[in-house]
């Protein structure tokens, strides 16, 4: 049975994280809803994709806990998570060149969320759809220009049925036409009941989508709450522009 | 006068591209600070304008003359020197030999060895020392005066400030001062607003690969800039720049 949406549906708590002398991460908690889209913002090193890693389970962290579905997941691996229903879009889409953008969903819908294989080729058409990526089903991986890759990262998302997919900087490089064509989608999978969470340096792009805004600096968060407020918070300023500024 | 013009600029990293369409003229003698957030395309604009990035298409003209298609090294000779970004010291070499590979590369003119000790005393107990072993804030000012060495007209600095002690950053600025009044033309690429004015004449704000503010630094308002480096004020539907 899903939990009702005002439930957390993936907690960190007390988030440390050192690389050896270096502290990422200091007492970071952060909470999301299954109906939220929330936006992770913060200057270069604020520590954003390390705390993204940790919540996908590409990292273990130092101190501190993650829950995910009312279950302790600490440690557990990304692929374990995903069967779980986390899924993570990366900054820079890795598609398997060689096969078709059809059989890249398939393998997602796959192994990712376990789907039989007559469930697995259903499913992965109807992620093809909605990423808008139907008319290229056949066409090799390493042919796509940067938006299709773009669009294909969240398709295999999505084929593997999360409750909250982390986007890590998917905007980066778009222009503003495939920046606006990928909010529309964005806030069409919101809208079907996946919980987003995104980290997302071109701001005006990120707050068509979310309703919240954590900013994040030197490896805290610093401010969170509805966007327009984050973003006239004088510390949030400072954190981007430097103290100094007039 | 404008000793750097730049027209039309583009450039890419593979299928991204990060430089769209930037025109940019520098005057001589002029301080110009780039800023805006992660992923504007002000290191590949640098980058560009120096030689260690291609084009796809544009033009960079420094000194009247088309330096579109010269490589790094010759643009150098030109009077181009960029200061990297994580400074690129040859970790091996002692401090000194770091400033003296440069000058073997570059022009004659004002700045020598004596020239920079001069200018910056504080690398002078450093000559000896590997470049490896140097801290942060010594690293960046090593950076600075090998550049220095090969005798600019035009000096590219990517993040000064980047990654260093408060302390660390008062000293790397307290030398760009320094370079300013020879009269040395500078670009400076800086995340701290603060110190960029401290320095700049003229600030020049990038997002998603184009120039969305351009003004004095003494006229323009940290509204304007905190608006260009998110570009907020386009927020309802993605409009156009």
């Amino acid at each position: 049975m899903e939990a009702p949406a005002a439930t957390p549906v993936l907690v960190a708590s007390g988030i440390r994280k050192r690389f050896g002398a270096l502290t990422v991460l200091e007492d970071v908690n952060f909470a999301l809803r299954a109906d939220e889209a929330v936006g992770i913002v913060g200057p270069n090193g604020a520590g954003k994709t390390t705390l993204i890693d940790i919540l996908a389970g590409v990292q273990r962290p130092t101190r501190g806990s993650v829950r995910f579905r009312d279950q302790e997941v600490t440690g557990r691996t990304s692929a374990a998570l995903c069967r779980l229903g986390l899924a993570r879009a990366h900054q820079i889409p890795r598609p398997f060149g060689g096969m078709t953008v059809f059989e890249n969903v398939l393998v997602a819908a796959a192994a990712g969320a376990g789907h039989t294989r007559s469930t697995a080729y259903e499913r992965s058409l109807g992620v093809l759809e909605q990423c808008h990526l139907l008319e290229l089903a056949n066409r090799p991986a390493e042919s796509l220009g940067l938006m299709h890759r773009k669009r294909l990262e969240l398709a295999r998302a999505l084929a593997t049925d999360p409750v909250v997919v982390l986007l890590d900087e998917i905007g980066a490089g778009l222009t503003d036409d495939e920046a606006a064509e990928l909010v529309a989608t964005i806030q069409e999978v919101h809208s079907g009941g996946v919980a987003i969470v995104w980290i997302e340096h071109i701001v005006h792009v990120l707050v068509q989508v979310v309703r919240r805004l954590v900013c994040m600096d030197a490896g805290r968060v610093i401010a969170d709450g509805d966007p327009d407020v984050v973003m006239a918070d004088a510390g949030v300023i400072d954190a981007y522009l430097g103290s100094t500024a007039r | 006068m404008s000793i750097l013009r730049v027209e039309q600029l583009n450039a890419h990293h593979g299928l991204l591209q990060a430089v769209r369409g930037v025109s940019l003229s520098v005057g001589e003698g002029e301080t110009l600070a780039l800023v805006g957030a992660n992923g504007a395309g002000k290191t590949t604009l640098l980058r560009t304008i120096a030689g260690g990035h291609r084009a796809s298409s544009g033009t960079v003209v420094f000194g009247g003359a088309d330096v579109t298609s010269l490589p790094a090294h010759r643009r150098v000779r030109r009077g181009i020197t960029l200061v990297p970004e994580g400074r690129r010291l040859f970790p091996e070499m002692t401090m000194e030999e770091n400033l003296l590979v440069a000058a073997r590369g570059g022009r004659k003119g004002e700045w020598s060895l004596s020239r920079v000790y001069e200018a910056f005393p504080i690398l002078h107990p450093l000559r000896r020392k590997r470049a490896a072993t140097l801290s942060g804030g010594e690293q960046q000012m090593t950076a600075i005066a090998r550049a220095l060495m090969t005798n600019p007209t035009l000096l590219l600095i990517d993040e000064a400030s980047l990654g260093l002690a408060p302390v660390a950053v008062e000293r790397v600025y307290e030398s760009l001062e320094t370079v300013v009044a020879t009269g040395t033309t500078l670009v400076l690429v800086e995340q701290d607003l603060g110190r960029a004015l401290s320095v700049a004449s003229r600030i020049v704000c990038m997002l998603e690969g184009r120039i969305v503010l351009e003004g004095s630094a003494t006229e323009i308002t940290r509204e304007q800039i905190v608006e260009a480096y998110f570009g907020l004020r386009r927020g309802n539907g993605g409009g156009e720049t």
